[in-house]
């Protein structure tokens, strides 16, 4: 259902209530209030959670991102840290001793202890020259002469110049890392520094990051070989099971859901000098704890609201529904009163000049008949005496049941008599225009209030000044076209009187018509008028002292003009 | 009661010359007068007894006649007929001098009724 049609039918439904429709129209009028209000409260209410609800998520994951994101960062830089520290040593190392020297075993063995002694973790040293053979070796194993030259670690050292191996298993199952150093002597031939280091020290770094025991850090190769020990996703050179895009420089944070099928978010900070990666893992159950705490406590507020409204609104429609079909129902029941007040008028003033026209006639025969008696009674010789008297009295009689019946017609006019008060017009008008309102509204006639402010208040009759205007006003609706209008103006006139006119935009008059609007029983409407609207509108006019103009054009419409005196002064009437 | 002098005014020709010839059937002296003004000059060159004034009339109304009279003759009794059958109209016309008043028709012998009152009260 669109507003337009909600709005149609709320108008609607406060026009016509003829008979059991009335009910049903103010069912939809109540249906219609209760959704549209509904509506307009719960919408608004919707988007702004809605609103809040994506605003509070994002600036949420934001504050769990970030810490990630450093925490990750921070630990990698550990870890290149610890590697640039060996490949220095190791470059130092290879410049600082020249090639013959380091070829020798006992030189070789004395380096190799004094490092040991001042950095941890390493395992082995050993020289190897631009062939690939292993030409000086200290370390726990025995690999002197071994070849190098097909391995892919040496074609690598030999292009780039340093190399940091993955983790490998050595020969006594530890995992180890392999640096190895390239260095070009003046002469242009050039050999390799070679140190493997146990990767015991990775695992006291990721214990740094204080981790609770529902996270995971581990370093990982670039092909995805786990390198440190992980609590979750196996053990070392196993495959990574989770899938993530490993970025290039930066930690990159992702959402994921691991082998175990919890939710969690993985940050990977990929390292620039070496072929690995730092994977950190945390449990969404865990950091978005708070969201979910919030989210319920919205979502009981959204719901409790919710239902708040829809019991408020309810309640509210029925107050208001109530009301407005009692006003309406007043306003019947007003305007039936009116109506039934003007009919009686009507016949009231019509049988008051019945009664005061007759009367007359009926005085002169009872005076005639009574001189008839009279004369009868007082001639003694009169024939057939009995029989005239008894025709006489038989008149007499006639005549007094006439009076009698004049009399009571003349008192049900009395009761209809002018009562004059203090009046404002513009409230009378207005008061007036209540009973036609909602025909003009049906019909879409638009009236126009012209009422100049401060009019001075006039005293007349309430009620028959009421019905001068709605005969006027009603004549106006009755002529106008749906959709005319009609203007409604007062003003002083001079400072003995007022003026109002009603102006309508409708059918307008002839002539013809025009000269004999005022007459009793003259109509144009056939069937539907009585032809005494306006007649009595006019005998109400001339009664308070006022007068009555109309302007007419046929196609063009009419203008009624009412002049009242500010005191009324009864005249005679029609 | 014999030979009293009443005028009767109303508008109506026919109705009070007939009432002026019942009354005089009956030996009161009545004459006539068909409008306020005739009936003012009338009082003036020979005050009657009574007046039996209609209230509804064209030109000077009764109201005017009966206030002018009661100016000039406050003992002269006036008797008021009205046709509109209104007791608002009789109050009015006792309030400013009437004896009392009738409705129309009327009935001769409660008129010559009233009449007697009226003369009784005014010695």
């Amino acid at each position: 259902m669109n507003f337009k049609n909600l709005w149609t039918g709320l108008t609607k439904s406060l026009l016509h209530e003829s008979g059991h429709e009335a009910s049903n129209r103010y069912r939809i009028l109540r249906r219609n209030i209760f959704i549209l209000m509904i509506l307009i409260t719960i919408i608004p209410l919707i988007i702004m959670a809605v609103i809040y609800q994506h605003e509070y998520h994002s600036s949420i994951k934001q504050e769990i991102v970030i810490p990630l994101q450093t925490l990750t960062a921070k630990t990698k830089h550990t870890f290149e840290l610890f590697f640039e520290e060996r490949l220095s040593v190791i470059r130092f190392i290879a410049s600082s001793y020249s090639f013959e020297k380091l070829s020798d075993q006992k030189t070789m063995n004395r380096i190799f202890n004094v490092l040991l002694n001042e950095y941890c973790c390493l395992v082995d040293l050993g020289l190897i020259n631009n062939k690939g053979i292993q030409l000086s070796y200290a370390g726990p194993y025995n690999f002197l002469g071994k070849d190098y030259s097909e391995q892919k670690w040496f074609q690598e050292v030999v292009v780039k110049g340093t190399y940091i191996s993955n983790v490998f298993m050595g020969y006594r199952k530890f995992p180890h890392v392999a640096v190895a150093v390239l260095r070009r002597t003046e002469d242009g031939s050039s050999y390799i520094l070679r140190a493997t280091i146990d990767t015991s020290k990775f695992d006291d770094i990721i214990a740094s990051m204080g981790l609770n025991p529902e996270s995971d850090a581990f370093l990982i190769s670039r092909s995805g070989i786990i390198q440190t020990s992980s609590r979750f996703y196996g053990e070392i050179m196993d495959h990574c099971p989770l899938s993530f895009p490993q970025g290039n420089y930066e930690a990159i944070v992702t959402d994921a859901i691991d082998p175990r099928g919890r939710e969690i978010l993985v940050a990977c900070a990929p390292f620039s000098s070496a072929e690995y990666a730092l994977v950190l893992v945390k449990p969404k159950s865990d950091v978005l704890h708070t969201w979910h705490t919030l989210r319920s406590r919205m979502l009981f507020v959204f719901i409790s609201s919710v239902a708040l409204i829809i019991l408020v609104v309810f309640k509210l429609t029925d107050t208001l529904v109530k009301r407005v079909k009692e006003a309406d129902e007043k306003r019947e029941l007003t305007y039936r009163e009116f109506q039934h007040t003007h009919k009686l008028s009507s016949i009231g003033r019509l049988a008051a000049g019945v009664a005061h026209e007759i009367n007359n006639p009926m005085a002169i025969i009872n005076e005639k008949a009574g001189l008839m008696k009279d004369l009868v009674a007082y001639d003694e010789n009169f024939q057939k005496k009995e029989k005239f008297l008894g025709l006489i009295d038989s008149i007499l009689k006639s005549v007094e049941r006439c009076r009698a019946i004049t009399h009571r017609l003349l008192g049900f006019a009395r009761r209809m008599e002018v009562q004059l008060v203090e009046l404002d017009l513009n409230e009378l008008i207005q008061e007036t225009l209540g009973f036609l309102e909602k025909e003009a509204l049906y019909r879409n006639v638009e009236l126009v209030l012209n009422l100049t402010d401060n009019l001075p208040r006039i005293s007349s009759d309430r009620g028959q000044m009421q019905q001068v205007f709605l005969n006027i006003i009603n004549n106006a609706l009755a002529a106008v076209e749906d959709e005319g209008e009609i203007v409604i103006t007062s003003w002083e006139e001079d400072s003995d009187t007022v003026g109002v006119s009603i102006r309508d935009t409708g059918c307008g008059m002839s002539e013809e018509t025009l000269k004999s609007i005022f007459d009793p029983f003259f109509s144009t409407k056939q069937e539907n008028g009585t032809g005494l609207g306006l007649a009595i509108t006019y005998g109400i006019v001339k009664k308070m002292g006022g007068d009555i103009k109309v302007k007419s054009k046929q196609g063009e419409g009419s203008t009624f003009t009412v002049y009242l005196p500010k005191k009324t002064k009864i005249g005679p009437g029609e | 009661m014999e030979n009293l002098k009443i005028l009767l005014v109303d508008d109506e020709e026919e109705f009070v010359t007939t009432l002026a010839e019942r009354l005089e059937l009956r030996g009161l002296q009545a004459r006539v007068a068909l409008n306020g003004e005739a009936a003012l000059k009338m009082i003036e060159a020979d005050t009657p007894e009574i007046v039996i004034l209609d209230v509804m009339m064209p030109g000077i109304g009764g109201f005017e006649v009966l206030r002018r009279i009661k100016a000039q003759h406050p003992q002269l009794p006036v008797i008021l007929l009205t046709g509109r059958g209104s007791e608002k109209e009789g109050v009015k016309g006792m309030q400013l001098g009437a004896f009392d008043y009738l409705m129309k028709p009327l009935n001769i012998e409660e008129l010559i009724k009233k009449m007697q009152e009226a003369i009784e009260s005014h010695p």
